[in-house]
């Protein structure tokens, strides 16, 4: 494996081991590039992971000091939990549910579809469904998604079942066991789904991807990537002429380390990654980094989501198998008649016992609570997940007193949502209902927003400088060898899970990069 | 389909190891058909036997599941003897919470919490105290001390951690046998 000098002002360092980071890192590491991953969480290797709720929680996710604010029910109930998101090598990959889905191509063209909607902030993305579908392709094939490539699906547990007979006998038709980057067969040297459940807390068998056992080694095989983990980077540095130089980060031991670099790539995630170019402000930058659009940290999205839960007479027993493991999708179209723009998806999804006392009703107590509770293992489930509005006052700012244990300001999240998505949200509650009383669904419960998973748009692209942070790469606008490789570049958020899209621009961005090296643009 | 034993799966002989091994001790007293003293919260450093049993009051008509004993709302709620041994804060917010609860109940009934008869009563003067951080703090901790008792699970037809047993692709993951065809 390789081991790069902190002085070595000839690497790419990216921020971050999840979907993008991860994924660019190898791309890089393949073709030759000398790559430095600088991970904020621990190595923990899948075999480790543990299949329990809450100690899988304190093992894997990112549980360091944020605060909120906003109307948003999390900032009441979870203050300082805005997401739920992983602080480990393979970043969120560990913790996603594996569905790989692509944008429509109305989807990254939403101003023009969608218009002029009061408070939103919409834009179209610089990039065309027709530019990505080669990237998408790769990604699939590199994640190995069912009803890709000429794999199978995989098969459909009782949620499933559930979920489908009752879509069936509303009439919906595009129902099946998803688009998953989980091996229903043995591929890539991995071996297929278990049906162990518990894929929120890691893949102990390795059959869903994740960057942990799938890029990451792969990119190490090749001598050129060195990952660290227990590195939190704090701070980008720039030189005179403007151009980013290296970062400054906490190595495992609390120490500060300077690690030079020639680019320099972020993906920490939404919250995580606008919170860096804030702290990196500078006489040059006094606003942050990559910042004169004013747009770093704003546009914030999460998504529309919500879940059903409903309890039925007889057994379920949803816990058992996939988490995620079939999809409506005929409601992921836009069709403003509803009352709304964009889509939504219908995921089965299913949380243990622990969690679901945490999240079917936070706060709530007594008989009625309790009731619910007892109905369990006669409970099937759905999360709702749609695209929601890019607010400019959607915000992850650098919170004025809070900091963490470097003396760094804490990301702070802001959220209110649009009326677009509390339309979406209440269509979406009626038609979860609908599917599970169709099938004899005794009491149905909506169930509240979780913490976020899919945070988004917090350094959006754009065609225009001074609409966005990066362009239609992720570089930045305003520092041609500054880098954003996540989430946060989404112009806007789409109806379905983001993963595949992250990946694809991960894909496509590491053959930019490695060009303008070539070609010593940067 | 293959449904959950709902009986415990705990080994009577684990019993009587002393009461150092709280958690699932007070459990299994209970699966083993052995009933349960006062005794079990003489052994309080610091909170007093009365305001651990207002507790176990409180967290029952918090979250009532009535085929859970009291010995798992027990487990639940000892903790705050330890919690308060340590932090004179916690302490303070329990005994000055249950004292105001105890008040609420006297005010209305002449009677401690721990003896007004009806559930619904209760669950009213609980009502009154809902936004105090006293109720806020043992409710939340709550929420997670129940619910997270691996000995608790079964009881809701809950299997836990699965992997050991080569997940469910043998054990019934689509064993659904009720749906009508679609």
């Amino acid at each position: 494996m390789a081991k790069f000098d902190l002085n070595d002002s000839g690497v790419v360092v990216i921020v971050g081991s999840g979907a993008g980071g991860g994924t660019l890192g190898n791309e890089l590491a393949q073709k030759g590039m000398k790559v430095v991953i600088l991970e904020a969480g621990p190595r923990v290797e899948n075999h480790e992971f543990i299949n329990d709720e809450w100690d899988s929680f304190a093992q894997l996710a990112w549980s360091d000091m944020r605060t909120t604010s906003g109307s948003w029910r999390v900032a009441k109930d979870f203050p300082n939990l805005p997401a739920w998101i992983v602080k480990a090598v393979g970043g969120s990959t560990t913790h996603w549910a594996g569905a790989s889905l692509r944008f429509d191509e109305h989807e990254f063209k939403t101003r023009s579809t969608y218009g002029g909607i009061p408070g939103a902030n919409l834009l179209d993305w610089p990039i065309t469904l027709a530019e990505m579908k080669p990237y998408y392709a790769k990604a699939e094939d590199k994640m190995g998604v069912t009803r890709t490539n000429g794999i199978p699906g995989l098969p459909g547990n009782n949620n499933f079942k559930v979920l489908e007979a009752g879509a069936r006998k509303v009439g919906y038709k595009t129902v099946h066991t998803g688009n998953m980057a989980i091996n229903s067969e043995p591929r890539d040297g991995r071996g297929s789904c278990q049906q162990i459940g518990f894929c929120f807390q890691g893949c102990k068998s390795g059959a869903k991807w994740s960057t942990l056992y799938t890029e990451i080694p792969k990119g190490e095989a090749t001598g050129n990537l060195e990952v660290r983990p227990n590195s939190m980077v704090i701070k980008i540095e720039h030189d005179q002429s403007g151009k980013v130089t290296g970062v400054v980060y906490a190595d495992e031991s609390g120490a500060m380390q300077r690690q030079k670099a020639r680019v320099v790539a972020v993906a920490g995630n939404s919250i995580e990654s606008p919170r860096l170019l804030l702290n990196s402000a500078s006489n040059m930058f006094p606003d942050g980094l990559a910042n004169s659009s004013g747009q770093v940290g704003r546009n914030y999205m999460r998504h529309m989501t919500g879940s059903v839960y409903a309890s039925f007479e007889k057994s379920v027993h949803m816990y058992r198998g996939t988490t995620m493991a079939g999809i409506i999708r005929d409601e992921s179209r836009n069709d403003p008649s509803r009352g709304f723009v964009g889509g939504y998806e219908m995921e089965t999804l299913s949380i243990g016992l622990p969690f679901m006392a945490a999240f079917l009703n936070p706060g709530a107590w007594g008989r009625s609570f309790t009731s619910a509770m007892e109905g369990y293992p006669r409970m099937a489930g759905m999360w709702l997940v749609g695209e929601d509005m890019p607010q400019e006052t959607n915000r992850v700012t650098l919170d004025p007193k809070a900091k963490d244990k470097f003396g760094m300001p804490v990301a702070s999240v802001h959220f209110d949502d649009h009326p677009n998505d509390l339309a979406m949200r209440a269509h979406a509650y009626k038609q979860g209902a609908a599917v599970y009383e169709a099938v004899g669904a005794t009491v149905t419960y909506p169930t509240p927003p979780y913490p976020s998973t899919h945070n988004l748009g917090t350094n959006r692209m754009s065609e225009k400088a001074r609409d966005g942070v990066v362009n239609k790469y992720g570089q930045t606008h305003d520092i041609k060898n500054l880098f954003i490789s996540d989430g946060s570049q989404f112009t806007s958020g789409a109806a379905c899970n983001p993963t595949l899209t992250i990946v694809s621009l991960a894909i496509r961005q590491a053959d930019h990069i490695a060009g303008a090296m070539q070609r010593k643009e940067i | 389909m293959r449904e959950v034993d709902r009986r415990s799966k705990y080994d009577r002989r684990v019993f009587l190891k002393g009461a150092a091994t709280a958690v699932p001790t007070v459990a299994i007293a209970t699966s083993a058909g052995l009933t349960i003293s006062d005794a079990w919260a003489d052994d309080a450093t610091t909170l007093t036997p009365a305001t651990l049993k207002t507790l176990v009051k409180m967290a029952r008509d918090i979250y009532p599941h009535d085929f859970l004993a009291d010995s798992y709302y027990i487990t639940a709620v000892k903790p705050w003897d330890g919690k308060a041994v340590k932090d004179p804060a916690i302490k303070s917010l329990i005994n000055d919470g249950v004292i105001r609860l105890d008040q609420e109940a006297t005010d209305r009934h002449k009677i401690p919490y721990v003896q007004v008869p009806w559930e619904a009563d209760r669950v009213a003067l609980l009502q009154r105290i809902e936004q105090t951080a006293f109720f806020q703090k043992v409710r939340g901790d709550l929420v997670v001390s129940l619910y997270n008792q691996k000995e608790v699970w079964p009881k809701f037809g809950y299997e836990g951690s699965s992997a050991e047993y080569g997940g469910y692709l043998k054990r019934g993951f689509a064993d659904i046998d009720w749906l009508p065809k679609a």
